[in-house]
C-alpha cells in the first residue's frame, strides 16, 4: 500500500513540474513584453532598459523560471495590476468561496445523480429508468447559465425568496455561516450541481446495470441474499467508480464556472479567472490557473488513493 | 420409499424474449438424499437451465416455468420472497462454473461465506467468520486463516473453487448442485475437486446434482447418470448400466467419442452434425436428424419414454422393442 502511495506521488511530480512550465510561459506566450503593461507608453529605452534587469527579465528563460518557482514555492505570486494587491491573498479569497459552492454544488450533485443512477440502473427498460435517464440528460444538456438565469428569474424576481447575485448582504463582506449568507449559496450551488448530476447518474446507471448483469449477482441471490443484501454488494461494486467521477466532477467545478459565478456575481475562482482575462492581468491569470492546475492534480491524486482504498483490486496491480 | 430429495416432473422451460427458446422439454428426475446424479450433454442441451430452475436462478420476468419441481416436498415453483431467499443457499446451494465470476471481487471469501451464514443461521458476523474459517479448513484450503481476508483475484484457480465450495457448504445444504465446477480448471486440480466434493457429499450426507459435459468426470463422481439432449432426458440409469450398456444412439454416440480408451493413431469417432435449435418445442425425435439407427416413424413422433427397469429410462422407438413402455 505504502509503495502504491509513493509511486503515485513520485508520478505527480513530472505533471505538476509541466505544469508550472506552462503557466510561466503564459506570460512569455502573451503578445508584448510583460512590461509594457506596467510602464508607460512613452517610458525611455533606459528606463525599460533597467526595469528589464529589475524583474529579472533580461535573463535567460530558464534561470526566470528557476526564480519564479522559487518565489511561487514561498507563496509569492507576485502583485494584481489591476488591484494592486497580492495574487496570493485575491485567490485565496477566491478560492474558499468557490470551494464552498463546489463542494455544495458536488454534493447535491452527487446525492442526486447517484439516487437517479441507481433508481435507473436497477429498472433498466422501464419506464422509471427512462423518466431518470431524461432527467439526467436534460441536465447535462442544458445550458447552466441560461438554467442560472430561469432560477433567477423564479426564486429571486417572481417569488422573491432568493437573494440573485453576490456572496453576502451588503457587497464583499467576510462570509459567515448564517441564513444571510447561506441563501446566497443556494442558487448558484443548485444550478451548478446540475452538470455532476447529470454524469453522476448517467455513470451510475451504466455501472449498476453491468454490475446487475455479472454472474456474482446470480451467485450472490444463490446463496440466498435478499435484496437489500444483493444491494449492499451492487453499492460498494460500483462506489470506487462512482467516487471517481465525483472527484473529478469537484476538480472540473473547483476550477470554478466563469459561466455561473458571473451570473451570480459570486467572488470565486472562475469570477477572477474572468476578470483577470478581461483586465489583462497577467500575474493575476497566471497565479490563478496555477493554483487551479494544481488544484486538479492534487484532485486526482485523491481520487486515485481514495480509489485504491476502496478497490482492492487497484492497489495491488 | 421414503420422500426423494428431488422431485421433478414433465418439467418444461421456455425463455421468451427476441425469441423464443424451449430449453428444457419434459424432464423428469428424481434424486434421494446422499445420492449423487450427474446430467451429461453438450452446450444448450438444457441441463444447466434444469439446474438452475432448482434455485430458481433464472430471470423470472422472461422464463417460463411448467411442471412440478419439489425438493424435500417443497414446491420450488410457489416460493417467492423470504422463503425462496431460505431455500436458497440454506436447503439447495450451487457452485458454479467458474468462481472468478461468481465470487464478488470487491469483498472478501471470509466476509462472502460469513454472509450466507449470517443470513441463514441468524448469527453474529463474528460466528459466522468462525464458521467460514471452518468451512474454508474443511475444504482443505492451504493456510485458511489468511484466505479468510484474501480477495478472488489473489487466489489461484483451483483455490478459488474450494473456495466456493467453501461458500456452497457453510449452512450444510440438503442438496448441492455444481454446474460444471471443474471445467474453467488445471486437469491435475480438476481431480483433486472431484474427490473433495465426493468426500464432502458422503460426509454431509448431501445430494449432488453434477451437470458435465465430461464422461470422465460423470464417471468419477456419479452414481447415477441422466444424458440430455435438446432440453430431454434421453437416457437415464445407474453409472453402470449407462456406461457399459448405452441404450440411446447419442449415448453411444457419447461414449465413442470420448478420448479415454481410444487407441493411437485410432480416429475417434463424432457425431455427426449439431444439435437443433429449439426455436420450437420438438415434436419427433430431436437427434432423428443425427442418428444412425434412423427409422421413418423417429421423424413423425415423439419417442416414448422406455422404462427398462427400476431408475433405467430410454427414450428411443428402438428401446421399445426390447420393453414395454413405461
Amino acid at each position: 500500500m505504502l509503495k502504491y502511495l509513493g509511486a503515485r506521488l513520485l508520478y505527480t511530480l513530472p505533471v505538476a513540474v509541466g505544469v508550472s512550465i506552462v503557466c510561466f510561459m503564459l506570460v512569455h506566450i502573451a503578445p508584448g513584453d510583460p512590461l509594457t503593461s506596467v510602464l508607460p507608453p512613452d517610458a525611455s529605452a533606459q528606463l525599460q532598459q533597467e526595469m528589464r534587469v529589475i524583474y529579472g527579465f533580461d535573463k535567460p528563460l530558464p534561470v526566470q523560471y528557476g526564480m519564479w518557482l522559487l518565489k511561487t514555492l514561498q507563496g509569492d505570486l507576485g502583485t494584481s495590476i489591476a488591484t494592486g494587491r497580492p495574487v496570493a491573498a485575491e485567490l485565496g479569497r477566491a478560492l474558499s468561496n468557490t470551494l464552498m459552492l463546489a463542494a455544495l454544488a458536488t454534493f447535491i450533485g452527487f446525492a442526486f445523480g447517484s439516487l437517479f443512477g441507481f433508481v435507473a440502473g436497477y429498472f433498466r427498460d422501464t419506464w422509471i429508468d427512462k423518466a431518470a435517464s431524461l432527467v439526467s440528460i436534460i441536465g447535462v444538456s442544458v445550458p447552466h447559465y441560461w438554467l442560472g438565469m430561469v432560477l433567477v428569474i423564479i426564486f429571486s424576481v417572481q417569488l422573491n425568496l432568493l437573494p440573485a447575485t453576490g456572496a453576502g448582504p451588503g457587497g464583499s463582506g467576510e462570509w459567515r455561516w448564517d441564513w444571510a449568507h447561506i441563501q446566497h449559496l443556494i442558487l448558484p450551488a443548485v444550478t451548478m450541481s446540475v452538470i455532476p448530476m447529470g454524469i453522476v447518474a448517467r455513470t451510475v446507471r451504466a455501472l449498476v446495470a453491468d454490475i446487475l448483469s455479472q454472474e456474482f449477482v446470480t451467485g450472490l441471490r444463490a446463496k440466498g441474499l435478499l435484496d437489500f443484501g444483493v444491494f449492499r454488494h451492487v453499492v460498494k461494486n460500483a462506489a470506487p467508480t462512482a467516487l471517481a467521477v465525483m472527484g473529478l466532477q469537484l476538480g472540473y467545478l473547483l476550477g470554478g464556472s466563469i459561466l455561473i459565478e458571473t451570473v451570480f456575481s459570486w467572488p470565486g475562482t472562475g469570477f477572477l479567472l474572468g476578470q483577470a482575462i478581461f483586465q489583462r492581468d497577467l500575474p493575476l491569470l497566471q497565479g490563478t490557473i496555477l493554483v487551479l492546475a494544481m488544484i486538479f492534480v492534487a484532485l486526482n491524486l485523491m481520487v486515485d488513493i481514495v480509489q485504491s482504498l476502496i478497490d482492492p483490486r487497484v492497489q495491488r496491480s | 420409499m421414503t420422500q426423494p430429495l428431488v422431485d421433478v416432473r414433465d418439467l418444461f422451460v421456455t425463455f421468451h424474449g427476441e425469441r423464443t427458446v424451449h430449453a428444457v422439454n419434459g424432464v423428469s428426475l428424481t434424486l434421494q438424499a446422499g445420492e449423487t446424479l450427474s446430467i451429461l450433454g453438450e452446450s444448450g442441451s438444457g441441463k444447466s437451465v434444469t439446474l438452475k430452475t432448482l434455485l430458481r436462478l433464472l430471470p423470472e420476468k422472461r422464463t417460463r416455468i411448467e411442471g412440478g419441481v419439489r425438493v424435500r416436498g417443497v414446491d420450488v415453483t410457489t416460493l417467492s420472497g423470504r422463503s425462496l431467499a431460505d431455500h436458497r443457499g440454506g436447503v439447495v446451494s450451487m457452485i458454479f462454473q467458474d468462481p472468478m465470476l461468481a465470487l464478488d471481487p470487491v469483498y472478501t471469501i471470509g466476509e462472502q461465506i460469513a454472509e450466507a451464514v449470517m443470513r441463514h443461521e441468524g448469527v453474529s458476523r463474528a460466528a459466522g467468520r468462525v464458521r467460514a474459517l471452518e468451512a474454508l479448513t474443511r475444504v482443505r484450503i492451504p493456510s485458511p486463516e489468511r484466505r479468510l481476508n484474501a480477495y478472488p483475484h489473489e487466489m489461484s484457480g483451483g483455490m478459488r473453487q474450494r473456495a466456493m465450495i467453501a461458500l456452497a457448504i457453510a449452512c450444510r445444504p440438503k442438496l448441492l448442485l455444481a454446474d460444471e465446477p471443474t471445467t474453467a480448471l488445471d486437469a491435475t486440480v480438476q481431480i483433486q475437486i472431484l474427490l473433495l466434493l465426493r468426500e464432502l457429499q458422503q460426509e454431509f450426507g448431501m445430494g449432488m446434482i453434477f451437470v458435465t459435459h465430461d464422461i470422465g468426470v460423470a464417471v468419477e463422481v456419479s452414481d447415477r447418470i441422466a444424458v440430455m439432449y435438446a432440453g430431454q432426458i434421453v437416457e437415464t440409469g445407474s453409472l453402470r448400466e449407462v456406461i457399459s450398456a448405452p441404450q440411446h444412439p447419442y449415448t453411444r454416440g457419447l461414449l465413442a467419442a470420448n478420448l479415454h480408451g481410444a487407441a493411437k493413431g485410432e480416429r475417434l469417432s463424432a457425431i455427426p452434425g449439431a444439435p437443433p435449435a429449439l426455436n420450437e418445442a420438438p415434436t419427433a425425435c430431436p437427434f432423428a436428424p443425427r442418428c444412425p439407427s434412423k427409422i421413418d416413424v423417429c421423424e413423425r413422433i415423439l419417442p416414448p419414454v422406455v422404462r427398462l427397469g427400476p431408475e433405467r429410462y430410454v427414450r428411443c422407438v428402438h428401446a421399445a422393442a426390447v420393453a414395454s413402455p413405461a
